[in-house]
């Protein structure tokens, strides 16, 4: 039935599931020659390629690398987007400065711009953040811009009747009531920085998981492209389940029965 | 009775041009030192937004507000504010929501923690310290908020529909704790409702405003003894009470309704 609940149990199962057919599938293409291993490797052979990959090809200072650069770009976007949409949420002149700007900017395609900063940046380590920074830093400031203006207008008017100031307002309503929705954005906008990332490596790197990816497919190593993509996906899950597990401890008051 | 509070002739237009909306005209009234007023009128009068303008949260038009001789020009902590909307602040516990504007004065921790159990015990709701806003029912927030209000020791106490959004039984006994904990401490209280039982058993002076735009139509004192319970829903005066403003209220219903049809209808609007 459309939305009823299930058990935790059958829940669980399927999500396994959905893994386990993946695998049986995988293994039934290959093992069963369906597929040439040139386009398809077998899933021991997968196993085999990470192992050499972390023992002899360095696969973890190409991991170090790619987290530092998207972990630099995108708190440089963080550190701009979350008090500027913050103030643009909150102060309809900063809402009526920059919306219309970085509506604008937020539809042209961080990846069309890589040529753009390749000339002015060259291709060191400030054009690859400036490609993650600017694939998060328009979209992150305007959804904080949103949740910002989803705080009640009657919590802050209790504020002021309680004495406190226009400006203390932001310290002591606007931003903790806030919180938990910035968390959010920026939980959803590291996913998208992480590729970005990919993006930027791939078009021009000499290290990270995007170069490793690129060499792989010059060479024709298609085990190493999968474990390099792999890998990506593993560290956005572990990056996911940190933001969840930072929301639970940071807000104990909104696991205790809602919002209100 | 000193007036503690006079409302002079305060209007209140929303937007310009054609698509103004005049919410209030010309109000006045005067609360005395220590008086429990009620204020009762059809939804969309202007209730919300006189009790916005005493508080400083809204500009009158024009006309004034004061206060024990001086004019408000804005919000302060003299003018406390019960809402209809559940406003505690989801992210602190009872108790820091009562020591709430305490905090924000700067005083010290001790003083903040005895106000607090003060009016924890007050409100019934020892046990209930740490917890926080989402784990309460409708009617213990809005407790914690009058609790919260009363804490920062306001001249004037200013409640909009406080208990608007409760079922009828929650909403009975919230009247009777708000009463008893107004015996004890007698602040001056301005209570907007629209359900005519609760104006007249809370009220020492029930306001019956007039349909949009909003003015007091008439005054009606309340004279039963205090402290009061229950049973004087039945006496015959309250009932008299309650029926002398049911007819002024049926009167400005019929204006409402009429008035309603006459904008859905632009040709008769000269007639
Ligand atoms: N901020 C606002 N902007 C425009 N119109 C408003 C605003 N606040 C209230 N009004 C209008 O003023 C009238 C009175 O509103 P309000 O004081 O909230 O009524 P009540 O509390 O008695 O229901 C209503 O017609 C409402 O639509
Ligand atoms: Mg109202």
């Amino acid at each position: 039935m459309p939305k009823e609940a299930i058990p935790a149990h059958v829940y669980a199962l399927c999500s396994v599931l959905s893994f386990a057919l993946l695998l049986l599938g995988w293994s039934a293409l290959t093992y069963g020659k369906y597929v040439p291993p040139l386009f398809l490797p077998a899933p021991d052979e997968i196993v085999r390629s990470a192992v050499t990959l972390f023992a002899e090809f360095g696969l973890v200072t190409d991991i170090i690398d790619s987290v530092l650069r998207v972990t630099a770009g995108f708190l440089l976007a963080a550190a701009i987007g979350v008090p500027l949409g913050v103030l643009m949420g909150s102060l309809k002149v900063c809402e009526a400065f920059f919306e219309p700007f970085l509506g604008f900017i937020r539809y042209m395609p961080a990846s069309a711009f890589i040529p753009l900063f390749i000339l002015w940046l060259g291709i060191g380590e400030s054009e690859k953040v400036a490609v993650i920074f600017f694939g998060t830093f328009f979209q992150l400031t305007l959804m904080v811009m949103d949740v910002t203006k989803n705080v009640s207008m009657d919590l802050i008017n209790t504020a002021y009747t309680l004495g406190v100031s226009q400006r203390g307002v932001f310290r002591r309503v606007i931003l903790p009531a806030s919180m938990p929705g910035i968390v959010d954005t920026l939980r959803i906008t590291f996913g998208w920085a992480w590729t970005y990332l990919v993006v930027a490596e791939i078009v021009a790197a000499s290290s990270g998981l995007g170069y490793m990816i690129m060499q792989s497919q010059r060479f024709l190593k298609t085990a190493h492209i999968i474990v390099g993509i792999i890998v990506i996906g593993l560290i956005g899950i572990a990056i996911d389940v940190f933001f969840k597990w930072l929301y639970g401890r940071l807000f104990p008051w909104l696991g205790k029965g809602g919002t209100a | 009775m000193a007036a503690k509070l006079l409302v002079e002739s305060v209007s209140k237009v929303f937007g310009d041009g054609g698509r103004a909306v005049t919410a209030l005209e010309n109000t006045d009234f005067t609360v005395g030192e220590s008086e429990f007023i009620t204020i009762l009128g059809p939804s969309g009068c202007g209730k919300s937004t006189i009790l916005k303008i005493i508080a400083g949260l809204t500009e009158p038009s024009s006309g004034r507000v004061t206060l024990d001789g001086r004019a408000i020009s804005g919000p302060g902590r003299d003018r406390g504010m019960v809402f209809q909307t559940y406003t505690l602040f989801p992210w602190l516990t009872v108790t820091e929501n009562i020591e709430f504007g305490l905090e924000v004065a700067g005083r010290p921790k001790a003083e903040r923690r005895e106000v607090a159990d003060h009016y924890i015990a007050k409100i019934g709701l020892r046990g209930f310290e740490s917890a926080y806003p989402g784990q309460l029912s409708g009617g213990m927030k809005q407790r914690v908020a009058i609790a919260r209000a009363l804490a920062n020791d306001p001249q004037v106490l200013l409640m909009d529909e406080p208990f608007g959004a409760l079922d009828a039984q929650t909403r009975t006994v919230m009247q009777e704790l708000l009463l008893g904990v107004w015996e004890e401490s007698h602040k001056t209280i301005l209570f907007v409702t629209h359900d005519v039982e609760e104006a007249v058993f809370m009220g020492d002076t029930v306001y019956v405003m007039t349909a949009r735009p909003g003015r007091i139509k008439a005054r009606i004192a309340v004279p039963l003894p205090r402290p009061r319970s229950y049973d004087i829903k039945v006496s015959d005066v309250f009932l008299g009470i309650k029926k002398e403003i049911l007819a002024l209220i049926r009167e400005e219903s019929w204006k409402a309704a009429n008035s309603l049809e006459l904008m859905g209808d632009g040709d008769e609007k000269d007639v």
